[in-house]
């Protein structure tokens, strides 16, 4: 790594980037032509000040439970540099997941990534450690824009920090469809058992898979209404046999072309798009989810520190910036958003179109507890 | 130190170990199936039999495992005998080592990785791309049954391969010339001796692998793509994704009892074979 600093373009900058998301590049290259190298170095020298991390202090791990293809991993590498703290990362499937590791207990986690409507079950459960904001210096609450912000305070006490919003939709690869996308949950499910059949997957979740089957019916993504439900079980039974797979892991199979079709998050979308444009990154017409992600502590981490560190450190919005570089997804800190290139600010999966965003719903908190959806999902897939 | 007190404190440590690591969670597992959902997940101590009234829902998973692993334990045991046979009979010793060394090398790796492995030999970059190439079109081999069956005999191979090997080896070759004298032919030779003596290394790894085929879930998990279900995949997702603590503990007594119900039977099967030939028993 060069200690040499070279200031390149922004455009440029992007265009090497992709370079090495595709693997054209290698890291080492990367990190010179971009003096990325050299600014990590900077930024870590110029951030350890006392307030930001008690330098030494904080241990030499954090462990982060997050999602999957969700960070920058360079990023990761600048923490540990300017901290000493290696960044384990444990990813999960489902906020379901999440929460089953921190109720049974020894999970480990210092920092974890809870979705907005999940956050008052931790509270209640006295899973989530209130957030001490005099620790988060780079948490500037007016900058988040509060529509994907309000879900980390419960009862007028902060106990998430946003990291990024998205939407739940579909992606299909166009090229098997007559270079045509698909635009509703209807058609999904309905090319799912024809043209695509052995070609689409659902997510292993019970929120955005059993949501997306109520959307093809026209009712609520969250409806724990008996009948309703019924409703959406029957139709997941009878594409099962349909699908290629059940998993909320899906980026590899739709690469590597054995899959065609899946319910998708907007990043994941924004990825596949990236790297194969016949990849289309649709929202259902008739609804689908849209979500925020949160920074959170569970009450049982052994570093807390070194997880305020953490959560400080992605929270700057030079490094924010990159992870959204990295993983795709909107981010609702203004601050941030500044630092985007035009081409990201204006990409529609990223920022969809008003109207397309509004019959989409963010998930409501009985859905995580209601025993029937957790019943109905293992039903779809033990059938 | 008298013998009585030796005997206990030789024992102490795997006593300790079983108490602690099997008894006492068997007997929490056993507590919570009787328990009822608490509203956000995990158990609510209660006495009811709900749990195990509602086990039907589970059938699909019960009726997979009890096919898959049968089959899975049969066709390792088809593929690995002769396999054994080589090595314990035909090899010349000097080999042997090596070769027996090449069946265990896959243990270096975690069956983790190797599954994936799997995921890309049977995806549609893998095996069907080169079928596809000489002719043979449209065939789909990732997150199907087949696949999963795959997974099952390559990962427990060597399991079974290995104590079929030990009774081979053991077998005094003596016995083999004396049926030969004696004017058998080497068909009726291995009918009648070979694999009569090899019973006790067949029935152990039957046995192994059966087993740990039960609790299997991670091969289904990687290989079936989420869609071939087994009781061990159940009982991941009861606990990890539906939070029914109550619920997977019915599940897995449920699963407990069917597998101590056929090794029952099995041990019988094995002891009638010992009884009608006094030199065979079962380890």
């Amino acid at each position: 790594m060069t200690k040499q600093i070279d200031h390149i373009s922004k455009k440029k900058f992007i265009e090497e980037l992709e370079r090495y998301r595709k693997g054209s590049i290698t890291r080492r290259h990367f990190m010179n032509i971009t003096g990325l190298g050299a600014a990590t170095a900077v930024l870590g020298a110029t951030m350890s000040g006392p307030q930001a991390f008690a330098a030494g202090d904080i241990g030499d791990r954090v462990v982060l439970a997050t999602w999957p293809n969700y960070h920058d991993e360079s990023n990761f590498e600048a923490f540990t540099e300017a901290t000493g703290a290696h960044v384990q990362v444990n990813v999960f499937g489902s906020n379901e997941e999440m929460l089953a590791k921190l109720q049974a207990g020894g999970s480990g986690w210092d920092v974890y990534v809870p979705t907005n409507y999940t956050i008052t079950t931790y509270v209640d459960e006295g899973l989530i450690e209130p957030l001490d904001t005099a620790k988060l210096p780079n948490y500037d609450a007016s900058a988040f824009d509060a529509r994907y912000a309000e879900a980390g305070s419960v009862g007028g006490k902060l106990y998430a920090v946003p990291k990024n919003w998205g939407s739940t939709g579909m992606a299909i690869n166009t090229a098997h469809n007559g270079g045509k996308a698909i635009s509703s949950w209807k058609e999904f499910f309905d090319i799912s058992r024809d043209s695509f059949s052995g070609r689409s997957m659902v997510h292993d979740y019970q929120l955005t898979t059993i949501g997306s089957a109520l959307n093809y019916y026209g009712y609520s993504f969250n409806s724990v209404d008996e009948s309703e439900l019924a409703d959406a079980e029957k139709l997941l039974i009878d594409v099962k046999p349909h699908l290629f797979a059940i998993t909320s892991d899906y980026q590899p199979s739709m690469r590597n072309g054995d899959a065609w079709l899946t319910i998708c998050w907007s990043g994941d979308g924004k990825q596949l798009n990236t790297d194969i444009p016949e990849i289309h990154y649709v929202l259902g017409s008739e609804g689908g989810e849209i979500w925020s992600d949160y920074y959170a502590i569970p009450k049982s981490a052994p570093h807390k520190e070194a997880a305020y560190a953490l959560i400080n450190f992605l929270l700057d919005p030079n490094v924010n910036a990159k992870e959204v570089l990295a993983h795709g997804y909107p981010t609702a800190d203004s601050n941030t958003y500044k630092l985007l290139p035009d081409s990201i600010k204006n990409d529609p999966i990223l920022f969809p179109a008003k109207e397309l965003l509004s019959p989409l719903e963010f998930g409501a908190a009985v859905t995580m507890t209601d025993p029937n959806r957790a019943e109905l999902m293992a039903r779809f897939k033990s059938a | 130190m008298t013998q009585q007190a030796r005997n206990w404190l030789l024992l102490a440590p795997a006593g300790t170990l079983f108490l602690v690591m099997l008894i006492i969670p068997l007997t929490v597992v056993l507590i919570f199936s009787f328990g009822e959902r608490a509203p956000s997940g995990g158990v609510v101590p209660a006495f009811t039999f709900e749990q195990y009234a509602n086990l039907p829902a589970r059938w699909t998973a019960f009726k997979n495992t009890m096919t898959l692993a049968p089959v899975g334990t049969l066709s390792a045991l088809i593929i690995a005998y002769p396999l054994a046979y080589f090595l314990a009979v035909k090899v010349d010793s000097k080999w042997k080592t090596i070769l027996l060394v090449m069946v265990i090398v896959p243990f270096w790796t975690s069956i983790l990785i190797r599954s994936y492995a799997w995921i890309f030999l049977l995806g549609g970059r893998g095996i069907p791309m080169v079928l596809d190439w000489i002719g043979i079109e449209g065939v789909r081999l990732i997150n199907t049954p087949f696949a999963v069956l795959m997974g099952i005999i390559y990962g427990y191979l060597p399991l079974m391969v290995f104590p079929i090997f030990v009774s081979l080896d053991r077998l005094d070759k003596q016995l083999l010339e004396a049926s030969s004298d004696l004017g058998a032919k080497p068909w009726r030779t291995f009918l009648q001796v070979t694999l009569p003596l090899s019973i006790p290394g067949i029935a152990t790894g039957c046995m192994l692998v059966f087993i740990l085929l039960m609790g299997e879930y991670l091969i289904p998990a990687l290989l079936g793509g989420g869609k071939v279900f087994f009781v061990g995949n159940a009982l991941v997702d009861l606990f990890l994704q539906s939070r029914n603590w109550a619920y997977g503990s019915a599940v897995a007594v449920a699963l407990i009892v069917v597998m101590l119900i056929t090794i029952t039977f099995y041990m019988r099967l094995i002891g009638r074979l010992g009884t009608s030939r006094d030199d065979v028993s079962i380890m």
